[in-house]
């Protein structure tokens, strides 16, 4: 070994982009980065950074920025659907399209990696982190710094991905990286690696989140909030953290295996030396299938929270809500071989995981039975959040009619990894997560920053969003019915394709449409924003976090609340409760900045094992466990504020 | 501070801690779990390379130094208990020292496979092998680090609330080791050698 490969790794000149549009969304990102250091230095904002929000342990400030990454996130993906639309679109018969093989195959698996872990996993925490506190009645988390390192792994995973963008490549292997493919022998290059490393930090981070969170809803919740009595939104999340907790680990050993395989020269899934492939789409779907649960449980809580609000009425069927999530969280681990009935497991255990991928359909319908139910002869209100829902309830319907379909294994030998199945899976995290999320950005804004979104704008994304996904995916079930498989980047003029995709591109400018109406509000909304000042209850709802100013003081609650029923606020008869003696002492936690430095320490370990710069990445090791014991010796690590 | 005012280590009260830490050490259970179904499905691809060929007795001296270890954690919790530092620290340092004469155990038996030319990366079924009960001494050297830092903590500071708390966690993860050591010993060493 040579110094300058000691010192370097596999880093060289050649691992820069090589094509235009590489270069350009190289360019773009740096410039972009630039661009926002120029900003903080020319505002003289870096202090502030540091002081407020960088090393802040408060949940509030966390979920803001969980959020806010997760949100820049979701750009970075929607490039790549569009590029992959553009491509799919235009790459028909001797056109080439747009972007070579190999870069398309870089395309959609950032694009599924990037919208599952950064995006749709931000958005999660992020909600978590502002509401979770607020509607138990604490003033905190469980574990506020184990919570900011969560936060800034959450991080050191999205700056890695995006730094394929320069460096290197990005993984051609699919967002879940398939053995052999994903061995060595066939993506020699740094692609996949980056895709382990990020996955596997941002991996650990959600799972200390998970075992924050239940922690916190088990032990923190107010005095009187009895199980029966826990917020709906709250039972999703813990629901969601117990699958965190139980799934995670396989992630974690997966892809641990599968970096020993490649770095270490092991034979978990090689295609020789004793490996064993199978294994691998075993253990990653044993994490795969609760993923999807961990995601769209949160969802079904926003929706939970806002149909009663803009209902008028209490949620009908809490107790049964309960237990359907129960119910969805147990059978979530019955079900992964579905997603590989084609593998050859034989008739009988394609048969259970058949059964049981149709059985846990009946707990997601008793949820939107409720919620119609919570409709039904409600004073409804046509806020966005209400809006959301609607579109949600017929498209999540639909899309899961669909999964019903392939849960047939016969039907699914037809549908496996064809653009059905891909048409389905977006109806599921598009109309299901996302406009759930989208739904408790509305719902959940004033409350943090003390002003309103404003409506016509929303409107219009609303419209934008649903059209465009109707318009988008519509055409990729009749696709898949057709025979088109997923990942196309070429077929032949003469099977008729290309107007399906033509009107699949349309739908996505239209839903870049819908976001740009979403962007705009935003800046909108804030220049407004003394307009649209909100006091504490700007919808009238039910739960604790409507009980407290907008936005939230930093402590939450200046006397904690007694809880005497379910929809506390609302049955305090919107006072009683939250309000109390003002002389208390309150003591947070002090700020520290040792998760950004974690953060920031595995971030080098992770871009040190991925070239093989492997000072670098024993430095950033070392580091993060130096920094770790620290904060174990640091004493007083709290301060009182006096009311 | 008045006297008045919980402070924030109180408030988390060490039964939140200590539910926290039980539900980390369940997710490390999970890890280890799918380490063992792992080694379940390679443990036959030896693709003619070796079999376990298990030293019983090997692995027996490896499991009486872990579960002594153990014990003497137990030791270390009973003498904090009665507030007796001396007494603690002798048991503390007796159970690392029980433990690190563990990890030498495992790392003359990793170098003797790797010099004979049986490393990790011979077969599926080493492979396996190797990570799993390479993670399991992970875990034991992270956990010897720990009790270094704990011993360094309580010099410093005596028996106090924080170092009390932090023994506790200790000598759960340690007990929680012993545990997986016994599948280890069981799936491991006494299936390879039936």
């Amino acid at each position: 070994m040579n110094m300058t490969s000691l010192i370097f790794g596999k880093l060289n000149w050649s691992v820069l982009p090589q094509s235009p549009i590489a270069w350009g969304g190289a360019i773009f990102m740096v410039c972009a980065g630039l661009l926002i250091l120029f900003g903080i230095t020319y505002y003289r904002r870096w202090e502030w950074l540091w002081r407020e929000w960088i090393t802040s342990l408060d949940p509030k400030r966390i979920g803001i920025m969980y959020i806010t990454v997760a949100g820049v996130m979701l750009v970075r993906g929607g490039v790549d659907a569009i590029l992959m639309r553009m491509q799919q679109a235009t790459s028909v018969g001797s056109s080439s399209g747009i972007v070579s093989a190999s870069h398309f195959q870089q395309i959609f698996s950032a694009h599924g990696t990037i919208m599952i872990f950064f995006v749709a996993m931000g958005f999660l925490f992020g909600f978590v982190n502002l509401v979770v506190p607020l509607q138990i009645g604490s003033r905190d988390v469980a574990f506020p710094f184990l919570n900011s390192v969560s936060f800034w792994l959450f991080c050191a995973g999205a700056a890695l991905v995006n730094f394929s963008l320069l460096i290197g490549d990005f993984s051609m292997a699919g967002w879940l990286a398939y053995p052999p493919l994903s061995e060595l022998a066939y993506s020699p290059t740094a692609g996949v690696d980056y895709w382990l490393w990020s996955l596997q930090i941002s991996g650990l981070g959600s799972l200390l989140s998970g075992v924050n969170f239940i922690t916190t809803i088990v032990k923190m919740r107010a005095k009187g909030m009895t199980w029966m009595r826990l917020p709906m939104f709250s039972w999703t999340v813990l629901g969601s953290m117990s699958l965190v907790v139980f799934a995670f680990p396989i992630l974690t050993v997966t892809l641990a295996l599968l970096a020993f395989d490649r770095t270490l020269g092991m034979h978990f899934f090689t295609a020789d030396g004793g490996g064993n492939m199978m294994m691998y789409v075993n253990l990653i779907w044993a994490w795969g299938h609760p993923e999807v649960y961990i995601l769209i449980l949160p969802a079904f809580g926003i929706f939970s929270e806002v149909v009663p609000v803009f209902s008028g009425k209490k949620l009908a069927g809490y107790t049964s809500m309960v237990v359907s999530v129960w119910a969805i969280v147990f059978l979530s681990f019955f079900v992964w071989l579905h997603h590989f009935f084609t593998m050859g497991a034989g008739a009988d255990v394609n048969t259970f995981f058949g059964i049981m991928t149709a059985v846990i359909a009946v707990p997601t319908g008793v949820k939107i039975f409720n919620w119609l139910f919570t409709m039904y002869r409600g004073r409804i209100r046509f806020e966005l959040p209400m809006l959301w829902f609607m579109g949600f309830v017929v498209l999540f319907t639909l899309g899961g009619v669909a999964g019903v379909v392939m849960a047939e294994p016969p039907a699914d030998y037809q549908l496996h990894n064809s653009l059905f199945l891909v048409a389905h899976f977006h109806t599921m995290i598009v109309s299901g997560v996302l406009f759930g999320f989208f739904a408790g950005i509305w719902y959940w804004f004033p409350k943090f920053f003390g002003f309103k979104l404003d409506k016509r704008y929303g409107t219009a994304a609303f419209w934008c969003w649903l059209i465009g996904f109707i318009l988008a995916f519509g055409p990729l079930y009749i696709l898949g019915l057709m025979g088109a498989t997923r990942r196309l980047d070429h077929y032949s003029a003469n099977l008729g394709w290309q107007p399906f995709f033509i009107i699949a591109g349309i739908g996505v400018a239209v839903i870049v449409l819908g976001f740009i109406f979403q962007v705009a509000n935003l800046v909108h909304s804030v220049r407004v924003r003394r307009h649209n000042k909100v006091g504490n209850d700007p919808w009238d709802g039910r739960t604790l976090e409507w009980s407290v100013a907008s936005p939230p003081p930093e402590y939450n609650f200046a006397s904690l609340p007694i809880v005497h029923a379910r929809d506390a606020w609302w049955a305090s008869a919107k006072g009683g409760s939250a309000s109390g003696r003002h002389n208390e002492e309150i003591s947070l936690p002090k700020n520290s900045g040792k998760g950004a430095i974690i953060g920031a320490l595995v971030f080098l370990m992770g871009f040190g094992i991925v070239w093989h710069i492997w000072w670098l990445a024993a430095l950033g090791l070392l580091g993060a466990v130096i920094t770790v014991i620290a904060r174990t010796f640091e004493e007083d690590t709290e301060r009182v504020i006096h009311l | 501070m008045s006297d008045t005012v919980l402070t924030h280590d109180e408030k988390v009260t060490d039964s939140t801690v200590v539910l926290g830490f039980w539900i980390y050490l369940m997710t490390d259970f999970i890890l280890f779990a799918g380490l063992f179904a792992t080694f379940l499905v390679l443990r036959t691809n030896t693709v003619q390379g070796p079999t376990l060929n298990a030293n019983l007795s090997f692995a027996l001296v490896e499991t009486i130094l872990l579960l002594t270890s153990s014990f003497l954690a137990g030791m270390a919790l009973l003498a904090a208990r009665a507030n007796s530092v001396r007494s603690l620290m002798t048991w503390l340092v007796l159970a690392g020292a029980l433990g690190a004469a563990f990890i030498g155990m495992e790392i003359s038996e990793f170098t003797r496979l790797v010099a004979s030319g049986n490393g990790p990366t011979r077969s599926g079924f080493l492979s396996s092998y190797f990570t799993l009960v390479g993670t399991h001494g992970l875990h034991v050297t992270i956990g010897l680090l720990w009790l270094i830092a704990l011993i360094i903590s309580i010099a410093m500071r005596g028996l106090t609330r924080a170092n009390m708390r932090k023994l506790v966690l200790w000598s759960l993860f340690w007990h929680f080791l012993d545990i997986v050591w016994i599948f280890i010993f069981t799936i491991v060493y006494l299936m390879g050698a039936v």
